[in-house]
Formats: C-alpha cells, structure tokens, sequence
C-alpha cells in the first residue's frame, strides 16, 4: 500500500500528535479518558476485517473472524461505558453554563 | 463499482475524528461529544475496510456481531464501582485481537515461498510480543481489580531474574523469526515460542504490583494496546492503525505518567519493585485512636461551616457514594460550604472515585484536586475521610516509609479529622497510618454506607 518511510513518518508524528493532545487533563476526565481512547485501540478491528475477509483457508478464517469478535467488543463495549461513565458528569446548574 | 480508491480517503478521515475525539475528551464540556466523534470515525475506519474488493463478507458479520453484542451487554450491565475492572477486561480483548491479527499475517506468510519481507516480519514479532502481553497482563489486572486474586504484590525468590530470562527468550525467539524462512519447518515452532513467552511475560509483569498501583498499570496496558494495534499495522501496512495506535500509545503513556507523579514514584519503581517489599519495618508509628459515635459525628458535621470528603476505594466498596451526596446536600442546606477532594490515584482507576460521584450526582464544580484543597486545609472545620488510607497517611512526609514523597491530601491538619474504615488495618501499602493516632482525628469504625446513612438519619429526625 504505502512505502515503510511514509509509514514510519506517519508513526512518529502521530506518536507526537497523541502526547501533545492530552498533556493537560482535569483528573475527573481521566477514566473517560482511560476507556475511550481504550476503544480506539480497538482499531485493529481493521486488521481483523482484512485478515477475516481476505483470508485463505481455514485457519485464517478462524483467527480473523476471533480476532473481529474481539476487537468488536474492545471497541462496542469501550464507547457505550464511556458514554455512559461522560453521561454521568452533570455541571450543578446547566442552564446558568456554556 | 470499484470502491477501492476511496479507501485512504476515508482513512484520512477516521484518523482526524480519532484526532478531534481525543482532544474534546480532554476537556469536560465537550468530553461526551467527543467520544461520540471517535466512534463515528471507527464506525468510518470499518466501513472503509469492507470496501477492499476481494472481501468476504460471512465471517466478518459473524465475528462482529457476536462480538458487538458481547461488547454492548458488557457495558450496559457493568457496575459503576466494576468499572476499572471492565475497562481492564476490554483492553485485554483488544491486545489479544492485535496478537490475532499477527498470527493470521504470520500463518499466510508460512503458506508462501521465499524469505518472508524483514520489515513485515519484525512487526509481526513486535504486534505477537505486545498484544500478548497487553492480554495477559489485562487480564491478570482484571482478576486483581474484581477480587479474583490477591490483590497484594506476589513477590517470590529469583523473580526479577526469571522475568529477565523469559524476555531474553522472547527477544532470541523475535530475532530467530526475522532470520528464519516462514515456509522453513522451524519457523512454526518459533512462532509459537514468540506467543508463549509474550503471554508468560504479560502474567509475570502484572503479579508483583499491588492494588494500590493499579491506577498505573492499566493506563500503562492500555498504551500497550495502542501500541500493539500500531505494530499490527505495520505488519498489513495500514496507516489508520497506525494513526489510531499511536495515539492511543503516546497517550495513554502520558496518563501513565501522570499517574506516578501522582504517587511521587518513577515507572521503574511501580513496575519492578513490589510496594511494602522494598519498605524498611523500621518506622513504625504507634498511639491510641479516638472512636467516635454517629451522635457525636453529627455533631461535629452539623456545626461546622466548612467540610471537605476524601473518598477512598472503601467508599467504592462499601458503595456509600449516593448517602454520601445525601449528606453533602443535607451539610449544604445547612449553610455548610462542601467540597470532595479527590486525589489522583484514589481508587482503582485513574480518577475513579470522581466517576462514582458523579454517579452520586455531585457536580463536577464541587469535585476538587488535592493541591488546591491542601493550602486551605487549616480552614476547614471537618475532614470526612471515607474510606481512604494511603492517600491521606501523613507517613507520606516521614523518610524511610514505603509511602514516602507521595502527595497527600493534609486532613490531619484540618481542624477536626474524622475517619470512616472498617477496621485500623494499614492500608494496601501496609504502611501504619500515623493519622488514626492524631489528636485531632476521630475514628468511626464500621461499614462507611451504614455509618453515613445513620448520620444522615440523625440530620433527618
């Protein structure tokens, strides 16, 4: 798809990118924070795709298709407690914020 | 219609909802919206991938739907207080998906003449050796977490060198699958040595660190799973699992290390070296504790215009934290300016104890971090300590103790101290808590939710 150099630059700068974006945190956030970037590590759900739909023969079939259950659930079950751990935090007066 | 074109458009676009989801995360207005923007650039990243032609689709919809309903009913039944547990759980499934993802690569490359391509071959073995570790390490975070197994440090003779050598094996075992033929017969074998050992190192890793570390380790694993999603794409050069591991990776090492400022402690420190295991006995702190009685805490609480609570992981067990709103709101109707000050790694999770509040329904405005309560400390009439220990042990501040260096929150110094636990045990450090003995601390043994709820009863009537 991409040559390795393309790759390893994009690696890098999103290794940047990741610290840069959450160096200041409110301590409150740091369990939604925690799971919801736990539910993006559930990317390899992609890979899983791949490896299930593209697969040949048996075995690749069986560990794509478990390895697409899993992701699934890392990456389903991460958003949905997020939302509702985020759904919780409610500020005293709403109406008088924002 | 040929569809394949669009796909590293579509990538771009998953990546930057990953990008923008993160970063509203961090901020508490917008912290549920963003969540939402990250899964709907998941929900981007999957349909793009569908997109590949050649792809069949049976096994896909089989594994996601299964894993999808899992995935929901888990989240949707989970307890509040299960929570770091769950989390822990989902993190662990998602290392064992990257592993997954390497191993099918690794099984069509042995299907295939030639050497096998260096560079796929190294990120195989990093994706094996990382997601490996990230599943059992969860998963041995999980059964620490739920109470499934002891939760203190298990510590044994020749650990660190038998961490040491099952590494080393790991690595040797890395190198040999670089240099080895997939299709050679060897190569299998190897492989399988690779898995073993990541899966071995993940459960060695996680036994010698004790309840009170958790907080650290599972942001650490959960930078581990980013990382290994990252590996994983390398191996089926992929650039959105890239992006998106990276991310996950870089940040959740911040958040790791956020967490061992928080207890004054290096990485090295919390990893290698069981808390209590390195502590010389030699501090000890003895005196007598003062009880007190329902009656007299209300007493204390119903003068006094200033009270700040200092949750702890008891208050999670003990689930007090609805009658503990109960009676913040009860204090406030009666003049009183109430506060909860949360120490970072309270708890079992980074910021646990603020989502079981927020549960309770405290509002964010009333949630407040040690450093800002500890210089006003000596103003307020009554610290409520519910079930915290290390947080609040003054023992922090002594040399030669496990917890020394860690910041405290300085209820000792409030004007009075009172302290709802079930029994004068040392906390998970094992460090005695010079607190119990101050002169000014008032302990309220027995379950904190019954001791709150009779205090509550006692405003009531």
């Amino acid at each position: 798809m991409e040559s390795i150099g393309l790759l390893v630059f994009v690696f890098v700068l999103a290794i940047f990118l990741g610290m840069e974006l959450i160096a200041k945190v409110p301590s409150q956030l740091h369990t939604p924070l925690m799971s919801g970037s736990n539910a993006i590590s559930g990317i390899s759900v992609v890979g899983a795709i791949i490896a299930a739909g593209q697969g040949e023969g048996l075995v690749m079939t069986i560990l794509g298709t478990t390895a697409v259950a899993l992701a699934m659930i890392n990456v389903v079950g991460g958003y949905l407690v997020t939302d509702r751990m985020l759904g919780m935090f409610k500020h005293k007066k709403t109406e008088k914020q924002s | 219609m040929n569809a394949e074109p669009l796909i590293p458009y579509l990538y771009i676009a998953a990546s930057v909802l990953f990008i923008f989801g993160l970063k509203m995360l961090s901020k508490a207005a917008s912290a549920r919206r963003g969540n939402l923007v990250s899964s709907v650039g998941m929900l981007i990243a999957i349909v793009a991938t569908l997109l590949y032609s050649g792809m069949d689709y049976q096994w896909i919809v089989v594994g996601a739907i299964i894993g999808s309903i899992i995935g929901a009913a888990a989240a949707r039944m989970v307890k509040m207080t299960a929570m770091p547990e769950m989390v822990g759980l989902f993190n662990g499934f998602g290392g064992l998906a990257s592993l997954l993802v390497g191993w099918a690569e690794y099984h069509k490359m042995t299907g295939q003449a030639g050497d096998g391509d260096l560079f796929t071959l190294i990120a195989i073995a990093a994706t094996v050796l990382i997601g490996g570790v990230t599943f059992t390490g969860s998963m041995i975070a999980y059964a620490k977490l739920a109470e499934k197994m002891e939760t203190k440090p298990i510590l044994f003779k020749g650990q660190q060198i038998m961490n040491a050598s099952v590494l080393a094996l790991a690595l040797a075992a890395s190198m040999a699958l670089c240099l080895i033929a997939p299709s050679a017969p060897l190569a299998y074998p190897v492989f399988g040595v690779i898995v073993l050992t990541a899966l071995v190192l993940g459960v060695l890793a996680t036994i010698p660190i004790g309840g009170a570390d958790m907080p650290v380790v599972i942001a650490l694993l959960n930078s581990y799973s980013g990382l290994a999603a990252c590996a994983a794409g390398f191996v089926i050069m992929n650039n959105v699992l890239i992006v998106a591991g990276a991310l996950v990776g870089a940040s959740g090492l911040i958040l790791t290390g956020i967490m061992c400022r928080a207890m004054n402690r290096s990485l090295t420190n919390v990893m290698f070296a069981g808390v209590g295991a390195t502590a010389s006995a030699a501090v000890s702190f003895e005196g007598e504790a003062k009880t007190t009685s329902v009656q007299d805490a209300y007493l204390m609480l119903e003068s006094a215009s200033s009270v700040v609570f200092v949750p702890g992981y008891g208050m999670a067990v003990a689930q007090a934290q609805h009658v503990v709103r109960e009676l913040g709101d009860l204090l406030e109707a009666n003049g009183c300016d109430v506060k909860y000050c949360v120490h970072p790694v309270a708890g079992r999770m980074p910021g646990h104890m603020n989502v079981l509040l927020a549960e309770a329904d405290v509002p964010y405005e009333q949630l407040v971090e040690p450093q800002d309560v500890n210089p006003l400390i000596s103003n307020v009439d009554v610290a409520v300590v519910i079930g915290a220990n290390d947080v609040v042990n003054p023992a922090a501040r002594e040399k030669g103790t496990a917890l020394y260096g860690m910041p405290i929150i300085d209820v000792d110094k409030a004007r009075v101290c009172i302290v709802l636990k079930r029994s004068l045990k040392a906390g998970f450090a094992g460090v005695d808590n010079p607190l119990f003995f101050s002169p000014n601390t008032r302990m309220l043994l027995g379950d904190a939710k019954a001791s709150i709820a009779a205090v509550v009863a006692e405003f009531k009537d």
